[in-house]
């Protein structure tokens, strides 16, 4: 396999098996003008200074209270919050659209960081379910455990997790990357689209059932193969991207890929032929 | 929805009425058309404790029938004639509610089947719980609510576990509310989150063999079923696991005995749970928030994993 220095992204990205589609659709060609690049606005983000630094202590704010004030500090320029007491609380951090440097001293309950684009995110605690739902782009970090639906619908972006995850980790994801440093439940990659999962320890039953596209990298064993999930083989190329990152995420720094197994859609169960937002954003 | 919630205390006592009361109250957004506790206090150990009803709460959104309160009185009165007749003494009487009623029994028996099932003979009668340390407490409402009506906040003892229940199989009464004693046996209990599938099925069966079923909620299967296995000399544990197979659907739930507390978790994994553990205390609930109710301060949780059971000893 070529040298991903010295291949075109095309071809790097098709035999990595990310995707293999032609983006002929109407969406693309009629929308998504490179030229109205200027009109491309985020309703609700700001220009925030990274080195304004400020702490934040929502022990006694219900998380409407707590994600209004976040983005009250961002209108004011804040780039880095720190979060003090989250104490479990369901939905810290929804939607945030900045760029943003958001530290967590403790841990999330459910639906944390969902529906995001942007943020880079350190939670040094755990999550509950449905960490970073619908995340675009930006990096989330998790320094413990994670619950059920870790990642679930992500389009872009890298979600990382140092410790274990629950089930369906990935589910239904159209993009981006998320790495597990433990083990991770039933139904990994269960309907996942695109984008890639890494998985350092063990995984449970029916890994990938029913993906359409998109790669599993497992470093344990496996309960059990979904429907259509099959092997594939681990190239070069894979490996190269694998140490970068898992170098970029800090974790399993001696980690040796080159014996991860690596899975894949058996069947092509897709017919995409549309750009994702992410992708659109790239393109423009 | 629904939401539980369970704390074993290991080498020691603790409030755990208010601590219960506390972990339920933060899951009340999960449901609270009923509420129960399962509350394994301190006791001496020489007499059973006797939990029953003798008609249901007709309160607001109940799904109840009204009844006229005469006759509670007429179903306590034939139950004490009863118990006189099993040659069983009751040494302490509670009647914190028209309804609902609390006797501390001297009576020398191993076997509660034939016990309770002269006791549940009677129209309109059900006992909520029989054991030498357990309390089944469950009324309509929240968790606060409850623990109010039946003064629970000051009950001391290893071990507990609730439920937050939002109706959804069944009706709004009493008797569909968790936990369930794990009828005949003395000092079981469960509580339940999710769904069972084939519970008709696994009801007729257990039905033929002579269990015997209160409600129509499908959650009381896991505890009939749970006691079906130990009769047959099946630990806690082993009848757990096997429930994983024979029990279908989605679900998470927690079973209680006199010195012990497991979990299991179905094979989809489809219901939340997280779990604290330490050397002296297990604390568990559907979310984190219900912990954190007991535990406000930073503390490592994790979500057991699909097809797990553990149980934990006091």
């Amino acid at each position: 396999m070529a040298n991903l220095k010295t291949v075109s992204k095309k071809s790097k990205a098709q035999s990595m098996g990310m995707h293999t589609e032609v983006l002929t659709g109407r969406t693309q060609q009629k929308f998504f003008n490179p030229d109205e690049a200027e009109n491309f606005y985020y309703f609700g983000t700001y220009d925030v200074d990274f080195n304004k630094r400020t702490e934040l202590d929502v022990k006694d704010m219900t998380a409407p209270e707590a994600n209004k004030e976040i983005d009250n500090l961002m209108s004011q320029g804040y780039g880095t919050i720190v979060i003090k007491n989250p104490q479990g609380k369901h939905s810290l951090g929804v939607g945030i659209l900045n760029k943003l440097n958001l530290i967590f001293e403790g841990s999330l309950g459910y639906f944390g960081m969902g529906s995001c684009d942007g943020p880079i995110v350190r939670i040094n605690g755990r999550v509950g379910w449905s960490c970073a739902e619908n995340l675009m782009a930006g990096k989330v970090v998790i320094e413990k455990n994670a619950g059920s639906c870790f990642g679930a619908a992500i389009r872009g972006g890298d979600l990382i997790c140092k410790g274990s995850v629950g089930a369906r980790t990935g589910i239904d994801m159209k993009g981006g990357t998320i790495i597990i440093g433990g083990d991770a439940g039933a139904f990994t990659g269960f309907m996942m689209q695109r984008g890639r999962i890494i998985i350092l320890g063990d995984v449970g039953i029916n890994l990938g059932d029913s993906m359409y596209d998109g790669t599993i990298f497992v470093g344990g064993e496996i309960g059990s193969y979904g429907s259509d999930a099959v092997d594939s083989e681990l190239t070069s190329n894979d490996q190269d991207w694998l140490k970068r990152k898992l170098k970029v995420a800090e974790i399993g720094e001696n980690f040796d890929v080159s014996k991860m197994k690596k899975i894949v859609a058996g069947k092509k169960l897709w017919n995409y032929d549309n750009l994702e937002p992410t992708e659109k954003k790239g393109a423009i | 929805m629904c939401g539980i919630a369970g704390l074993i205390h290991r080498g020691k006592s603790s409030n755990v009425g208010s601590e219960l009361q506390g972990m339920l109250q933060a899951l009340k957004h999960r449901g609270e058309d009923s509420t129960g506790y399962a509350l394994y206090g301190d006791t001496d150990g020489k007499n059973f404790i006797m939990r029953f009803k003798v008609g249901e709460n007709v309160g607001e959104g109940s799904s109840s029938v009204m009844e006229d309160v005469s006759v509670y009185d007429e179903r306590k009165k034939i139950v004490d004639e009863t118990l006189a007749e099993m040659g069983a003494k009751v040494v302490k009487e509670e009647r914190t509610l028209p309804y609902s009623l609390r006797y501390e029994i001297d009576y020398d028996t191993k076997d509660l089947l034939d016990f309770s099932q002269r006791i549940e003979s009677i129209p309109g009668v059900e006992i909520l719980s029989m054991g030498k340390s357990l309390e089944v407490i469950k009324d309509l409402g929240n968790a606060k609510m409850v623990c109010d009506r039946y003064s629970l906040d000051k009950v001391v003892g290893t071990h507990a576990i609730g439920h937050a229940r939002m109706a959804t199989e069944s009706g709004v009464d009493i008797k569909s509310a968790h936990p369930f004693w794990g009828y005949p046996f003395s000092d079981v209990s469960v509580v339940h989150n999710g769904q069972l599938t084939n519970y008709w099925n696994n009801r007729r069966v257990l039905e033929n063999k002579g269990m015997r079923f209160m409600s129509e909620c499908d959650s009381e299967l896991i505890a009939v079923y749970i006691a079906e296995k130990m009769r047959h000399g099946a630990t806690l544990e082993e009848g757990m696991k096997e429930s994983l197979t024979g029990l279908d659907g989605v679900f998470t739930y927690f079973v209680a005995t006199k010195d012990s507390l497991g979990m299991a978790k179905d094979t989809m994994a489809a219901k939340p749970l997280v779990l604290y553990e330490s050397d002296d205390l297990v604390a568990m609930g559907s979310e984190e928030i219900a912990i954190r109710s007991v535990l406000p301060q930073e503390i490592d949780t994790y979500d057991p994993f699909d097809g797990e059971v553990k149980v934990w000893q006091i």
